[in-house]
């Protein structure tokens, strides 16, 4: 065993704990310093989700991933701040404070594993992880200037992950290049008999930077409505570069998306009420001293516990599969899920990675977004490949007021390798 | 008074007695152990931990739906079912809701009509939440301990079609069905908690009630039979029965209405999105069934020649079927007689199961009957010598030692007929009433006889042997 010491200049508040003295192993990441978003479990590291309800408590386990980065000589030197339960786009919803873009601390690193990507972005660390149930991933990658890749759903063991919404959301990798995150990658995926819905599906790959003849949609949909027409044009030419260097650019459309931000949120409200249920003070936060009902009791806490963003969401979530409802909202939702997927599968006959921007604007200037829906908004191109499960990435491509501009890839399922030589060769080529 | 139907269905909560619980590799064994002791992550559900389906646990509901011949979806799905209390450690309970298991299956009981068919709704798998320990009342308790020991014991929840007519039927319905799930070898009847029923009763043209927490088999009769005369005596006093949920409370044999805040629940039932789709097409045909209570029954009637009351009493229990079929070679109906009858009432009376015991001691006893080495009334004072010591945690004696020790075998023919002279010497006025006709006067010299012996003569034998001697006197 080595040890390194770690003691960031955490001027933009990636952290929420540091571990000062690390030890680490021989492997494939010997040395290598690795940022974990905070709602993954660490053994004896104190596990937070950024929220005051887990304020305190020390899983008694690691994560899957936690044990493969481990095994892999990775030093795990902290926790990174993110939106309390992944619920948010900025890393304002944090109990804990907020994240500031390293690029410009006038503006948020994206969320909701904005600690993990400020944490790359700033060079505290070689690379991080994070979690992505709607963007978490890519949209502050995408914020902060660096490559971040949200798995198919299946690829990378969850067992571990303080779930937000299990059947939305996956770990992976964030680094400053497609190289590194290739890296990182080949250490996560893999199956693990202590997730039900992970898949035996190895990556072993290392990226290639030959992307002649590869056919490339570009969704109509993605340029549309709500889209910073700056940022769209920085995309537009990052396809332009693809095409150079020999990609086919084909023209599609998704129809789906229309209904993809509503099956969007209410399926991960109601999987997240379900979730949260079980911080009520009896196992976690601090402990109930009033001699109220426990049913009393249970409410107080909670109501203390959670912040409003939390609440708003356990209160959709409850309201979607309450009896009468169901059919109406959570059932109508996965109806609409299978549409994003059939979509999908559809085009991928057609091309063999989808390109367009990861988010529809630069990063948000505190508080521009003050209004909860204007903020669900912007998850718009980032949760269809979550609703199908297919793997997405954001590589950086140029820059619009100085700020970065992410390139989303999107590819078939378990086909990470391809979008990865996509964005490595973008990369090479630009760099 | 006008006479209402009975209309009564179940819903059965049992503790699958796999070594594992339903979804970590946890023991299921913490009978000896400290509260909290048989825990880890996922059973804690501590975030971030996740389920894994047991597919023992699988395996054994299975066998159930098999031999409740339901019709086994290929495709089932577990739900949560979501609802607040502290011994609920995830807030939610996984179990299954719109695709269970099993559904549309049949179980005969011998009804109060003769034999009849109960139907089965549906049987699902779901995990056993943890238990609330309250120090002092319940309603003014200072505080409540939880335990999750029992958090993730693999549990099946089967319900009847209310085609059950009476609370002797409900017994019956749980008997049988507690055989077969002990045939089965997927259930431990004798583990504390291990089978609860919820009951739903309602009186002809009435509301429904909902009985919950019945937790013994005589409770289900007790509860329901309650419940039938509460309900009885509304409707005699021309008020209404209200659709309600009430509470069995066990050591007062009553039900107490429970409708509190809390009790209503909006469970928000969903799919579990940890868990995929339960596919069991592939092992349904690789699932065997032993010989269960109908059929061993059957295999009584003929292999052994017993009556069908002896055959449905001793297949009535899995133990008692293998004991019997342990004593039977001595002889198949003597055994027969003596289990089902003498055994079953001194076990019955000490509140005894068939554990207490043993079949070598009891083949012995089985072969001195058979051999006329003792009388009945000495095997039966045997049988409760054993008994008696088997309840003071003494080591019985064997009936061998016994019938030596106390001189039980017995008595010869001429030690009889020597006992009868002696007898007719001394009871002169007997004799003289015997020869005046009165028959009762032989009953008293009978019983004098027997005084000498120590009730070692065979009464029949002893009987005729007495008129014979005293019909050549004259």
């Amino acid at each position: 065993m080595k040890t390194l010491s770690f003691h960031p200049d955490d001027a933009v508040h990636a952290f929420i704990t540091t571990i000062p003295h690390v030890s680490y192993g021989e492997g494939p990441l010997c040395g290598m310093t690795v940022a974990v978003k905070d709602n993954i479990s660490t053994k004896g590291i104190e596990t937070t989700c950024a929220s005051r309800i887990l304020k305190g408590y020390i899983p008694p386990y690691d994560a899957h991933v936690i044990t493969l980065l481990r095994n892999a000589g990775a030093a795990i030197v902290g926790k990174t701040n993110m939106d309390e339960f992944g619920m948010g786009t900025t890393t304002e919803n944090s109990a804990f404070g907020p994240t500031y873009n390293p690029l410009d601390h006038s503006r948020v690193p994206g969320g909701s594993s904005g600690g993990s990507a400020a944490a790359v972005a700033a060079g505290l660390v070689d690379c991080a992880i994070g979690s992505d149930t709607g963007g978490s991933i890519r949209c502050p990658a995408a914020f902060c200037g660096i490559v971040g890749l949200k798995p198919t759903y299946g690829r990378v063991s969850r067992y571990g992950l303080i779930a937000y919404a299990n059947s939305l959301e996956q770990i992976g990798p964030m680094a400053r290049d497609v190289g590194t995150l290739s890296r990182l990658f080949s250490v996560l995926a893999g199956y693990d008999r202590r997730d039900a819905t992970s898949v035996d599906k190895p990556y072993t790959h290392t990226p290639c930077a030959d992307i002649k003849g590869l056919k490339v949609g570009v969704p109509r949909e993605f340029f549309g409505e709500g889209v910073n027409p700056q940022v769209a044009d920085v995309v537009r030419q990052a396809i332009e570069t693809l095409k150079s260097l020999g990609a086919q650019a084909i023209p599609c459309t998704i129809p789906s998306m229309k209904y993809a931000l509503a099956a969007y949120y209410v399926t991960c409200t109601s999987e997240a009420s379900s979730n949260l249920a079980r911080f009520d003070g009896v196992r976690y936060g601090p402990p109930i001293t009033s001699m109220k009902s426990w049913h009393d009791a249970f409410s107080d806490q909670r109501k203390a516990g959670f912040g409003k963003e939390v609440r708003r969401r356990i209160m959709l979530g409850t309201f979607s599969l309450a009896a009468g409802y169901y059919g109406r909202y959570y059932h109508k939702a996965q109806t609409a899920r299978q549409m994003v997927r059939n979509d999908f599968d559809r085009i991928f006959k057609e091309v063999d990675v989808i390109a367009g921007p990861t988010m529809p604007d630069i990063a948000f200037k505190f508080g521009e977004k003050s209004d909860p829906l204007q903020m669900y908004l912007s998850d718009i191109l980032t949760v269809p490949a979550n609703l199908a499960g297919v793997p997405a990435l954001s590589v950086p491509c140029g820059t619009v007021d100085s700020m970065p501009v992410g390139l989303q890839l999107i590819g078939r399922y378990f086909e990470e390798e391809r979008i990865i030589d996509a964005a490595y060769a973008f990369e090479q080529e630009v760099a | 008074m006008e006479d209402f139907e009975t209309i009564i269905g179940l819903e059965i909560h049992c503790q699958l007695n796999t070594k594992s619980k339903m979804f970590c590799g946890c023991s299921t064994d913490f009978r000896d152990n400290e509260p909290n002791t048989h825990t880890c992550p996922i059973c804690l559900g501590l975030p971030g931990s996740m389920p894994m389906i047991n597919k023992r646990a699988v395996e054994y509901a299975l066998k159930v739906a098999k031999a409740l011949e339901c019709t086994i979806r290929e495709e089932s799905e577990f739900s949560r079912k979501n609802y607040f209390y502290p011994d609920l450690n995830k807030a939610y309970q996984i179990t299954q809701y719109d695709k269970p298991l099993a559904e549309r299956g049949k179980l005969l009981i011998d009804g109060d009509h003769g034999e009849k068919e109960v139907r089965i709704t549906r049987i699902h798998l779901e995990e056993d939440p943890g238990r609330s320990v309250h120090m002092g009342t319940t309603d003014r308790g200072k505080y409540t301990l939880v335990d999750y020991n029992r958090a993730g014991i693999p549990l099946i929840e089967i319900v009847t079609e209310p085609d059950i007519r009476s609370p002797k039927e409900a017994r019956k319905f749980l008997n049988k069905l507690r055989a077969t799930l002990e045939y089965l070898n997927v259930f431990d009847s004798e583990k504390e908690g291990s089978l609860r029923v919820d009951a739903n009763i309602s009186l002809k043209g009435s509301e429904r009630v909902e009985v919950k927490n019945i937790s013994s088999y005589k409770g289900v009769e007790k509860a329901l039979t309650f419940e039938v005369t509460r309900q009885k005596n509304l409707l005699r006093r021309g008020q209404p029965v209200i659709r309600e949920t009430r509470h069995f409370v066990e050591a007062r044999g009553v039900t107490t209405s429970s409708r509190s805040k809390e009790e209503e629940h909006d469970y928000r039932y969903f799919p579990e999105p940890d868990l995929l789709p339960l596919r069991v097409a592939s092992w349904v045909d690789a699932i065997e069934l032993p010989e269960l209570p109908d059929a061993r029954r059957e295999r009584f009637r003929t292999q052994y020649g017993v009556s069908l009351e002896h055959a449905k009493t001793l297949t009535g229990e899995l133990k008692l079927a293998d004991f019997y079929e342990h004593v039977a070679s001595v002889d198949p109906l003597l055994a027969a007689t003596w289990t089902a009858d003498y055994l079953l009432g001194e076990l019955n009376y000490r509140d005894f199961s068939i554990d207490a015991m043993s079949s070598d001691l009891f083949r012995e006893l089985l072969d001195l009957i058979k051999a006329d080495t003792i009388t009945d009334k000495s095997a039966v004072e045997i049988l409760r010598m054993i008994l008696d010591a088997v309840k003071e945690g003494r080591k019985p004696e064997r009936p061998y030692e016994i019938v030596k020790r106390l001189g039980l075998a017995k008595t010869s023919g001429d030690q009889i007929t020597a006992l009868i002279h002696d007898v007719i010497a001394e009871q002169k006025a007997a004799v003289d009433d015997y020869y005046a006709g009165k028959s009762q006067a032989l009953n008293f010299l009978v019983g004098q006889v027997m005084k000498k012996c120590r009730g070692r003569a065979d009464p029949g034998y002893l009987n005729k042997l007495l008129r014979e001697i005293l019909d050549k006197k004259v």
